[in-house]
């Protein structure tokens, strides 16, 4: 068996809109709050994971390190689409338990505010000769011919779907879950928007692709997250507040599609979530009901509730029932986005992956402040990259 | 009928025109477009097979907001067809959740997408309900 590993300092951003800063400048806060939050510097550091989707040039690792310290360690500049985050802080976690490192870095940044409808880009004109390309032979563009490539769409036929395979589901059911976390996000001052929705302006806003209408889907914003994962020897040596404020990490996993009918014509992000969580809570030897409190991917509110059911918070095709019980509201049995989620906290793509870790760390060490979920002791966080990848970590508060 | 081309090379024209699938000759598994190999079985034979035309719908969406230049509101969904999903749009229905509903059952239909330089026009496909 290899040793535990644990997270020694995480920081978040404020979410939002930042135009003086730059995404050098946020990765650095990033970096630089998780250092000083874990006691380090970037001369313990020995193996970087880092990762930006939007910011156009590569190497974000290694023009982060030209702004906070080069010492020559190898950085993994990668890439998961909304699972970015995660897949760096993988690449920490594997490091460190791999015995190659004793201490590694994490960081996901996005610099997104103002960015409008993701994927699809615009429909090119129609060509002067009809010439088949690509591996369908398309002689023009498919999206919004043959379906719809809108990240919105996508998961609304998702949510959609599992409303068809097991009723209950509605467009004011969807809309209750996006007043849930347009209300938890009222109790967090680094989400992108404070402000509490009533059911009827979340009904009432701009539908982006039905059920979902614009509160309802992942708000686009600016913010950067950073973790320093460090191994148990390593924790051992440290000091007694480092260790009382260390996060244990249970479990890390990262799975993809197994094949399965129909996977390749409307992205499945049930089959890969489930199998993440099953072998996360193997890994950690905790159960669905053992959790204090999770923070799971609601890039969409017809996501978040299909979800409830892949993360087994519920019995399966039971999701509709969990959401009505309250149990994910902030006073509930399984408290859930209690961040906000990505629907008004945010969604910096790459940071995504590890904001909710500092979400879930922030109250495992009881310094949650107004929306700390008291006496929490277990926690999860969730993520979806689609095309498609899904992080999942357990993480446990120091004995 | 000689100056018409598929949107997709998936889509068979001609009289009865309809989609055709990629069958994996070992495990069956169905697949639309070109193949390396099997995902499922790591096969790499494959045989052409029709799917049929009327099938049912398993989820939609009505799109409100796309790229530019696309036409919105539109109905986007997947189509059970005898087993094998297809995605596609919902045509000749009026894009509204009261009007489109799960289960519905749909059948392809064929249409016209425009005319190029060389006086050739394109096809494309969608399901409209049946009946
Ligand atoms: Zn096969």
């Amino acid at each position: 068996m290899s040793e535990d590993i644990w997270i020694l300092g995480i920081h978040m951003t404020k979410f939002g809109k930042h135009p003086d800063k730059d995404t050098l400048d946020l990765a650095s806060e990033a970096v630089m709050g998780a250092l000083a939050d874990g006691g380090v510097t970037m001369k313990d550091i020995g193996v970087m994971g880092a990762g930006n989707l939007m910011g156009g040039a590569g190497g974000i690792g290694q023009q982060l390190q030209k702004q906070v310290g080069q010492t020559g360690i190898p950085v993994y500049n990668v890439a998961n689409a909304c699972a970015t985050g995660a897949t760096a802080l993988r690449v920490a976690a594997m490091a460190v338990k791999a015995g190659e490192v004793d201490c590694g870095l994490a960081v996901g940044v996005e610099k997104l505010a103002g960015a409008g409808l993701l994927a699809g880009g615009s429909r090119a004109d129609n060509s002067k000769n009809w010439t088949p390309q690509g591996r369908q032979g398309a002689v023009a563009a498919l999206d919004g011919r043959v379906g719809t490539d809108t990240m919105p769409g996508v998961f609304a036929q998702i949510g959609m779907e599992y409303g068809h395979r097991y009723g209950g589901t509605s467009f004011e059911l969807f809309a209750r879950i996006s007043e849930k976390n347009h209300s938890h996000s009222t109790l967090n001052p680094l989400a992108s928007y404070q402000k509490k929705m009533s059911l009827k302006e979340i009904m009432g806003d701009v539908m982006i692709a039905y059920p979902n209408t614009r509160p309802m889907c992942s708000a686009n914003c600016d913010g950067a997250a950073a973790a320093v994962v460090v191994s148990d020897s390593k924790l051992k040596k440290l000091s007694a507040e480092q260790r009382r404020r260390a996060v244990k990490i249970s479990a890390s996993i990262l799975t993809t599609d197994p094949w399965e009918d129909a996977c390749q014509v409307l992205p499945n992000v049930n089959t890969l979530t489930r199998n993440a969580a099953r072998q996360a809570y193997e890994q950690a030897s905790v159960g669905p009901e053992d959790l204090d409190l999770v923070e799971l991917h609601d890039c969409f509110a017809t996501a978040e509730l299909v979800h409830y059911d892949n993360l087994m918070l519920c019995e399966e095709g039971g999701a509709v029932d969990f959401f009505n019980s309250g149990a994910p509201w902030r006073d509930g049995k399984t408290p859930v986005n209690v961040s906000g989620g990505l629907e008004s906290k945010g969604h910096p793509i790459s940071a995504t992956g590890i904001a909710n870790i500092w979400e879930v760390c922030t109250h495992l060490r009881g310094e949650g402040g107004a929306r700390q979920i008291e006496g929490a002791k277990v926690g999860l966080a969730h993520v979806i990259g689609l095309g498609n990848a899904c992080g999942v970590h357990i993480l446990e508060k120091a004995a | 009928m000689a100056d018409q081309i598929p949107l997709v090379d998936y889509l068979v024209l001609g009289d009865n025109p309809h989609l055709v699938a990629r069958e994996c000759e070992q495990c069956g598994s169905r697949y639309f477009g070109r193949r390396n190999a099997c995902a499922g079985c790591f096969g790499t034979e494959f045989k052409t097979v029709r799917i049929p035309d009327e099938g049912t719908l398993e989820t939609f969406t009505i799109v409100a907001q796309a790229a530019p230049g696309i036409p919105v509101p539109f109905v986007s969904g997947v189509i059970d067809v005898d087993g094998t999903a297809v995605r596609a749009n919902v045509v000749n229905v009026e894009p509204n959740p009261d009007k489109v509903t799960m289960g519905m059952k749909l059948r392809l239909t064929t249409f016209p997408i425009g005319v190029d330089e060389a006086g050739v026009e394109a096809i494309s496909f969608g399901y409209e309900p049946v009946g």
